[in-house]
């Protein structure tokens, strides 16, 4: 993604006589914005972003597991509405994406992402579960519920970013994503942070995914890993086996995904548990 | 309480030979190394089987390569006729597999006759219908099979487990090499006769048997495509590592630590029979037997007391007596095993009964037990016995029910006994676990999907959510 010079962020007011209010990039882990615990940043693109550590990674499953059974438990009507929100609430801070670098037609893709997955929240059950025509007198049915807390290592483009998160999200998952580019993500958690997104639902760490990465793939309350961030494949091979592990559901890396195109419910189901529910019937 | 008399169900209707080779490319052939099998309720020798060296699973995995082609692009009508064929032969022979299976396993013929083969003929049956209805399954306009699949399966249900794993395989157009467990190998070798009889052609089900090597190396093969397994949670955690990397699919069914929660309005006999056939049904060696009882503290007494009348009238012994409820234990390893579980049980302070039994001198025996007084600290609180064997703990609130049903890595089933229709519904709900049985346990049907949460494994098998695994 192509990063305009620090000088033309949108801090930069005309008025030469007022020195600009730049932002500080830190971590958004529990709808809180921390700096790393561990202290560190690095340099992006003129700014210092916050580095996260092992530390921070682990909080951010901390705040993910104790978000994660209310966000579940909330209506699929209420996270669409959430999610709708959010849509609108990119919508609103259109210029400080375009500001940061990323194409308009970019930001559209990601608005317009947003507002897909919003309307599938109440739609995916139905999609993916069904009743099941036992041979005895029972009532069965299937249903699809959420794996639970989604280590997710994100593509590079916002669009690539959004359209990782909110397949997880939407059904009921909270994540913890290692993102690799800090100020367009961070700028999305501003968003998350002030569309109804409860705190901890997502938590986005910015740093390098080989640091991070490992951590998340070995860590006991982590049910799923999505490496679709993950270029090297040697890494996302010692990744995949870490998650064994625990038996974490793992999404695998496939290179040159097009994320413009149309997702499918491939990137929803991978996060998904089919429950099966019997109960006789009879007088 | 009545005698009964000896009821034993004739094992001359099957037919063993003194040796069986390796089923691949549609021929009977010879390994170099073979293993005894024997029956556990005695320790005779029932035959000898051949013992799959690597190159044994090469020609295997070849011979699946080659049929792939023709399998794959045959018309789904055609698949189905194949597998509807063979749905009918294991009707057609079901006294016979079930006898064999019965003595291979251990298991009671009650329950091989009564469970096992009418699910295994049904499930080819179901799945036989879906050959040529794949795109109606919601995988996509034009699904394809991904190739040859390496399936390996455990001793518990052997024939049913071979059913769970090569009838979708095959109604969706791929080939398969399944490797059975070291101690049940026999119904998959007749099988392999069913697929003769039906005329399948050669390759597309090839069957190696062998231990954990023969399994291992099918499962790390570079030209298997899919890889299916059944067992143990710690045997699926070194199979999902030697995936990682390789591309291939995977799916896992593993271990289970099952609550089975019974609320104070439940009705106490219906509630006692559903334990009881949570727990002892087939020794106890089910994924996802009701291992744990969860019992409110309110009718604990009332409950116990009836459980333990109750399984005083369990009759252990003959699995072929058509009167027996639990057969033996299917290898002296997991006889040990289980002891070594409940020995610690006691040394850790748990209270253990089991009613008066009398066992035979021979084979592998483990009389029906409960242990009171559990705690989740407990090793049999946490850990898959895999045998007869119940642990009680008790509990105040739903809510209270729910947490310690879910205080474990496992997520494969559980059990809600209620009266109240919103109680048994909010608990569900709550239930970490891939299949509820409500007022109910250990019901299976071919259209019912079947798998885990958590550490219990990933991926679904049975219904439509089961033919997923082997599309792309």
């Amino acid at each position: 993604m192509p990063k305009s010079p620090k000088t033309s962020a949108p801090t930069a007011v005309a008025d030469r006589s007022r020195l600009a209010v730049r932002k500080t990039y830190k971590l958004y882990v529990g709808g809180k914005f921390p700096r790393s615990e561990s202290g560190r940043t690095y340099l992006v693109d003129g700014d210092n972003v916050a580095l996260a550590s092992r530390k921070d990674a682990r909080d951010a499953v901390l705040a993910a597991r104790a978000a994660q059974p209310k966000w579940a438990g909330a209506t699929a009507y209420n996270r669409g509405q959430v999610l709708y929100r959010i849509a609108e609430m990119i919508e609103a801070r259109r210029a400080e994406f375009v500001a940061l670098g990323v194409a308009a037609a970019e930001v559209d893709a990601a608005i317009d992402r947003w507002v897909w997955y919003a309307g599938w929240s109440d739609k995916i059950a139905q999609v993916a579960g069904n009743a099941n025509p036992v041979a005895g007198p029972f009532f069965n049915i299937s249903a699809p519920e959420p794996t639970g807390v989604v280590g997710v290592v994100a593509p590079g483009s916002l669009l690539g970013l959004v359209s990782v998160i909110a397949p997880a999200v939407v059904t009921g998952n909270t994540v913890v994503v290692v993102a690799s580019n800090p100020q367009a993500a961070i700028t999305l958690a501003e968003v998350l942070a002030t569309s109804d997104v409860p705190g901890g639902v997502v938590n986005i760490l910015t740093g390098k995914g080989a640091e991070i990465a490992p951590w998340l793939a070995s860590h006991d309350d982590v049910n799923a890993l999505d490496l679709s961030g993950v270029d090297d494949p040697g890494l996302a091979t010692d990744l995949e086996r870490a998650a064994a592990g625990t038996l974490k559901r793992v999404l695998r890396p496939v290179s040159g995904v097009d994320y413009s195109g149309d997702p499918g419910t491939g990137p929803m189901t991978a996060l998904l548990e089919i429950k099966t529910v019997w109960h006789p019937k009879g007088f | 309480m009545f005698e009964y008399a000896p009821a034993p169900e004739s094992r001359s209707i099957v037919s063993l030979a003194p040796s069986y080779g390796l089923f691949i490319d549609g021929e009977f052939g010879e390994a170099k190394d073979t293993f005894k099998t024997i029956n556990p309720a005695d320790e005779e020798v029932l035959a000898e089987v051949a013992l799959a060296s690597p190159e044994d699973v090469d020609r295997a995995v070849a011979a699946a390569r080659r049929a792939f082609t023709g399998w794959s692009a045959l018309p789904g009508s055609e698949r189905a006729k194949y597998l509807f064929r063979i749905a009918r032969i294991i009707q057609e022979r079901s006294r016979e597999l079930a006898v064999l299976e019965s003595l291979d396993n251990g298991k009671p013929i009650k329950e091989s006759r009564d469970v096992d083969l009418p699910l295994v003929a049904a499930h080819f049956f179901y799945y036989a219908g879906w050959a040529d209805k794949l795109r109606y399954a919601g995988f996509g306009s034009d699904p394809r099979p991904l190739g040859v699949a390496g399936q390996v399966i455990p001793w518990n249900f052997p024939l049913l487990m071979l059913a769970w794993k090569i009838a979708p395989a095959l109604a969706t157009g791929n080939t398969v090499v399944l490797k059975p467990a070291e101690t049940t190998p026999l119904s998959a070798l007749f099988f392999a006769d069913v697929c003769r009889q039906a005329d399948l052609p050669p390759g597309v089900v090839n069957i190696v048997t062998g231990a954990g090597d023969t399994g291992r190396y099918l499962v790390e093969h570079p030209d298997v495509n899919k890889v299916a397994f059944t067992g143990s949670t710690e045997v699926g955690r070194q199979i999902a590592r030697s995936v990682a990397g390789t591309g291939k699919r995977l799916t896992l069914e593993l271990g289970g630590k099952a609550a089975n929660i019974v609320f104070d309005d439940a009705p106490i006999d219906q509630a006692v029979e559903g334990i009881v056939n949570g727990i002892f049904f087939n020794q106890g060696h089910v994924c996802c037997a009701g291992s744990r009882l969860l019992v409110q503290e309110s009718i604990a007494e009332e409950l116990l007391s009836s459980l333990r009348r109750r399984m005083a009238t369990l009759r252990v012994g003959d699995p072929l007596d058509k009167n027996t409820d639990v057969g033996a234990i299917n290898s002296r390893a997991q006889l040990d095993r289980i002891i070594e579980l409940s020995e610690i049980g006691s040394t850790e302070g748990a209270e253990r009964w089991s009613p008066p039994c009398d066992l035979p001198d021979r084979g592998f025996w483990f009389a029906p037990t409960i242990f009171t007084g559990v705690t989740q600290a407990h090793r049999i609180a946490r850990e898959e016995i895999f045998g007869p064997v119940l642990s009680v703990l008790t509990f105040r609130t739903p809510a209270e029910a729910v947490e310690k049903a879910n205080n474990t890595p496992y997520g494969l089933s559980a059990g809600i006994w209620s009266e109240k229709g919103s109680q048994i519904l909010a608990v569900a709900d709550k239930l970490r676990a891939g299949v509820i049985w409500a007022n109910t346990f250990n019901k299976f049907d071919p259209t019912s999907p079947f798998g885990g949460y958590k550490e219990s494994g990933y991926g679904r098998e049975g219904g439509r959510h089961g033919l997923e695994a082997y599309l792309a």
